[in-house]
């Protein structure tokens, strides 16, 4: 089994923290893997049918609107010299923005509504999308377009049967990063102030000096992430099934 | 069915790879184009097919002499070109997608073709599961699918071992022979040359004014073992004298 290695490495570590945290036995600091499983499973309800659908709302509307956004600003990109030289600098300096202390802001602007968590979330998660479509939608070469030119192709064959296939490998690595990013972009957007979701329950569990508690709802955000990298995986491989086969 | 009548063409202001070039092709010839590399003889096939337009002078398509070319000449580049995303039966129908023929009437149309061009099995296979040869053959299908008469081809072969080259070529004059195509085809190799056409264009100067056009006197259909004819010797001794002087410039 090919994997057989990772789950190695995962059950040495997770023994590892286990047995550690029983030696300090401070669970308010360090709470061990089986007592953050049994705290989980002792606010499943809350968890999952309270603040999970909250915070997975806001991850994918997020996503929704970042590969929306991200793929447009894309093919304006690519499709125009001046708006690709005046746009890429900005979209470099916007990640240069440090997200966490902007992050007040969209409270100011949108409230305590889901709007300044998924602005958060937007923030962190259109770049990967928006620079690997581009750089995907720019990878075509001359040859292959004067190729279809001479088959008195228009820029809208060109565009879709060439340049969307050939961008799509590069839109789905910028997804799969997009996927991890949008649950730290909704987990940080619930800290800064919310009345729901499990960035907002993991914050509220720490005044509470409840390690275990912490834990138990990031947990859950590692497993939707998780979840969410496995889905853009298995859509990649059903719709580039071709990769294997050259 | 091709005329080129004056034709001036430059890449840069400053520098003319065509100039004043004039020549005529007639419905069902096939013609090979010879000449040093870096001589243009790409750059002629760029004209033809309407990606570059010439500075001055007229390039006239079956007696049109101001229509728009793209979409209007079969073009078979060197390297096979093929989508890896597509599969060969898909990869083939591109030109008549293109041409805004329907998906289930094109896959009908070309199914029997691929058979017919030695393809048969390969419909569903994509271009990395092929042999060079046979994505040049689908390359050369794709090119016929466009539905022209002329057919421009860049050193197809070159890439291909000697057998593989030998049995395409031969394929390609039936090919050739039974579509009643006009084929315009880029060649280093001037014994290919001379086994395929009907005449050779040789690219002598730089930049080409004219062609130096030969006959080539082989009766169809041709054997082999006729290059070894002696005034086909001497003419291939003669051809390869010309590429030689053309390379010491
Ligand atoms: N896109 C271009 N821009 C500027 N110069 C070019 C361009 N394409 C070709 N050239 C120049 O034009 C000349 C003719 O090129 P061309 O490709 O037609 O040669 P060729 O005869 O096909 O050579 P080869 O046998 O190597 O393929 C060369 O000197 C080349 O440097
Ligand atoms: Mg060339």
């Amino acid at each position: 089994m090919k994997n057989a290695s990772t789950v190695l490495i995962v059950i040495v570590f997770l023994t590892i923290w286990e047995i550690g945290a029983r030696l300090i036995d401070k669970s308010f600091i360090l709470p061990s893997p089986i007592q953050i499983l049994l705290k989980s499973w002792e606010l499943k309800e809350v968890l999952l049918l309270k603040h999970l659908p909250i915070t997975l709302l806001i991850i994918l509307i997020g996503l929704i609107i970042s590969i929306g956004l991200g793929t447009a600003i894309a093919i304006w990109m690519s499709s125009n010299a001046y708006v690709r030289n005046a746009l890429y600098p900005i979209l470099i300096a916007s990640q240069m923005i440090p997200v966490i202390a902007l992050a007040p802001i969209f409270v100011l602007w949108f409230g305590y509504t889901i709007w300044s968590k998924v602005a958060v979330t937007v923030l962190i998660t259109f770049f990967p999308i928006t620079v690997n479509t581009f750089d995907g939608l720019s990878s075509g070469n001359k040859e292959n377009e004067e190729l279809f030119l001479t088959m008195g192709a228009t820029k809208k064959d060109i565009f879709l049967k060439y340049l969307v296939p050939i961008a799509l490998p590069h839109f789905f690595s910028g997804l799969k990063v997009a996927v991890t990013l949008s649950v730290i972009g909704a987990a940080i957007g619930e800290w800064l102030g919310a009345q729901a979701g499990l960035g907002y329950f993991s914050r509220r569990m720490m005044t509470q000096f409840d390690g275990a508690g912490v834990f138990a709802p990031i947990f859950i955000l590692t497993l939707i992430g998780i979840s969410l990298f496995i889905c853009v995986n298995f859509i990649e491989n059903r719709m580039i099934r071709w990769r294997l086969k050259n | 069915m091709l005329a080129f009548d004056n034709v001036t063409f430059g890449y840069e202001r400053s520098r003319n790879i065509l100039d004043g070039l004039s020549f005529n092709v007639q419905s069902g010839e096939f013609i090979s184009i010879v000449g040093a590399s870096g001589s243009g003889k790409s750059t002629i096939f760029r004209l033809v097919t309407g990606l570059d337009e010439p500075s001055t002078g007229a390039i006239s398509l079956a007696g049109n002499s101001n229509g728009q070319l793209l979409g209007k000449v079969g073009y078979m580049p060197q390297q096979d070109l093929l989508l890896p995303w597509r599969t060969i039966l898909e990869n083939a129908c591109l030109p008549l997608e293109i041409a805004d023929v329907k998906k289930k009437t094109a896959h009908e149309q070309v199914k029997p073709l691929l058979k017919e061009f030695g393809l048969a099995g390969t419909e569903d296979k994509y271009p990395g599961e092929l042999s060079g040869g046979m994505k040049q053959r689908v390359a050369f299908l794709r090119a016929v699918l466009s539905g022209n008469e002329l057919l421009l081809l860049d050193e197809p072969f070159s890439a291909l071992d000697a057998i593989t080259k030998l049995s395409m070529q031969e394929w390609l004059v039936n090919q050739w022979e039974k579509r009643k195509a006009t084929v315009l085809f880029i060649t280093h190799d001037v014994e290919e040359a001379l086994f395929l056409s009907d005449r050779i264009f040789l690219l002598k100067n730089s930049p080409v004014t004219s062609f130096e056009e030969i006959e080539v006197p082989l009766p169809r259909p041709r054997n082999r073992s006729d290059l070894h004819r002696s005034d086909i010797l001497q003419l291939k001794e003669r051809l390869l004298q010309a590429l030689r002087e053309a390379v010491m410039l």
